[in-house]
């Protein structure tokens, strides 16, 4: 499959990029890793008229704690994060790293992209749901911070404007008695999840929850925050019985389609087993 | 049509340069402009691996990348694996092991298991099928792959050590 043409641009600094995302407007897109943009500009899906490959920026890949924040560069590679030692203290992002695609698109693929690309499928909306991330937004106005439950839209939608790029997650570092997991069904290596549920928990000086971020993917036109299960947890005891429910109401507020990988009522009954069990490791990691 | 680009890199060793179109793919222009036909296009869909390349030291699939992004890059295709019309030891034990039936999938399942050796010489089984867990064989089950890829990790052990204690090293 031969991809449409297109003008080929390639900056070295933001401002530049910056500076032909506003020439051109709604006929450029951003190639990032370009693991989800060239299959689709294949399919014909994407026919951006101009490329903006950022890959030559530098200074815009790594992973480090900083101002309370774990920063992560938009153009840090899935595999960069999947290797960082400062990861290895976010098992949430292990995980998730982890089950991204395979690992010659691990190299490729970009955090950044993951998140900028809005589609509800991908894994690291709803890890960064769950860790109460924010993304940053270079644009010709400069920096804008915008929280992660704003960022997604609609279906491949975000909001980020014409002429902004996404540079940089932050996550704020969890307190002590923190943990999360993400819990991913997939068919194959590579494919997309069936469902999959992201949790992050910070447990009180008695075990109950004292904070909890709870994120869905694949079960609706965006990737969703559970709010209603998070509510729920809020100050509560984390035994069986309320975890149970929390993993309804989280079943309960997905909308997902029937697809190839299954029914709608499969992947409700999968999204509540998936929230009890991300809840049980997430828990059990807090506890560690 | 879009604006020519001039792409200059190094493949196997060797500099080479062409003037492309953006939109060709790697994987076409390794094929198609390069002559090196040993890396194939298989799903064209970035599900199969049999384009698996080493692009600056990592694995890509060459079909979901553009030629224009590798300008300036060190480019390792399964034909730089050959080193003094000797095969690489994983290329021997592919065929010592019975690694490969129809033989599609092999320059991909090459550059991966490669890729996975220079980064852990002694790996696991389990390692090795994470390893390839992004190249898709439909003949052999997988079983002689692995086989293959411990042979490699064999024989290039058994090469090291020598060596070492030549230079003094620790066995």
């Amino acid at each position: 499959m031969i991809p449409p043409a297109f003008e080929y641009l390639r900056p070295t600094t933001i401002p530049e990029a910056i500076a032909f995302l506003q020439q051109h407007g709604d006929e450029a897109k951003i190639l990032s890793g370009g693991q989800s943009l060239i299959p689709m500009m294949k399919l014909r899906l994407a026919r951006p008229g101009y490329l903006i490959d950022i890959n030559r920026i530098s200074g815009l890949s790594y992973v480090r704690e900083e101002d309370g924040f774990l920063k992560i560069g938009g153009l840090t590679r899935e595999a960069e994060l999947e290797a960082s030692p400062v990861t290895h203290k976010y098992p949430i992002l292990l995980d998730t790293a982890h089950v991204i695609a395979d690992p010659q698109v691990r190299n490729m693929a970009t955090v950044g992209g993951n998140l900028a690309h809005g589609d509800p499928a991908n894994d690291h909306p709803a890890t960064m749901i769950a860790l109460g991330a924010s993304v940053v937004a270079t644009g010709s106005n400069g920096e804008r911070v915008i929280p992660i439950e704003n960022f997604f839209l609609s279906l491949f939608t975000t909001a980020l404007q014409p002429d902004e790029i996404l540079t940089e997650i932050r996550i704020p570092i969890p307190p002590a008695r923190s943990g999360g997991a993400y819990v991913k069904l997939e068919r194959k290596v590579g494919d997309f999840a069936t469902v999959a549920v992201a949790v992050q928990v910070t447990l009180d000086g008695s075990g109950g929850c004292q904070k909890v971020g709870i994120g869905l993917t694949n079960v609706g036109p965006t990737p969703l925050k559970a709010r209603k299960a998070e509510n729920f947890l809020q100050g509560k005891k984390l035994d069986d019985v309320n975890i149970t429910h929390a993993a309804q109401l989280a079943s309960d507020e997905s909308s997902p389609s029937a697809d190839l990988r299954g029914p709608v009522e499969y992947k409700k009954g999968l999204a509540k087993e998936l929230t009890k069990r991300a809840l049980v490791r997430a828990i059990e990691r807090a506890g560690k | 049509m879009a604006k020519k680009q001039s792409v200059q890199l190094k493949v196997n060793g060797r500099n080479r340069e062409a003037l492309v179109e953006p939109r060709l793919l790697l994987v076409h222009f390794i094929r198609d402009v390069l002559g090196l036909t040993g890396t194939h296009v298989g799903c064209d869909t970035s599900n199969c691996g049999a384009c698996t390349v080493i692009l600056n030291g990592k694995t890509i699939k060459s079909c979901t990348a553009f030629a224009v992004q590798a300008d300036g890059a060190e480019l390792l295709t399964v034909e730089g694996l050959i080193k003094d019309g000797k095969l690489h030891p994983l290329q021997d034990g592919f065929k010592q092991e019975h690694g490969l039936q129809c033989g599609f999938c092999t320059p991909g399942m090459l550059m991966s298991s490669y890729a996975l050796l220079e980064k852990n010489a002694n790996p696991s089984e389990e390692e090795i099928r994470w390893g390839i867990s992004g190249n898709l064989c439909r003949c052999t089950g997988y079983q002689n792959i692995v086989k293959a890829v411990q042979y490699a990790a064999n024989k290039m052990a058994e090469v090291k050590a020598p060596e070492a204690e030549l230079a003094g090293g620790v066995k």
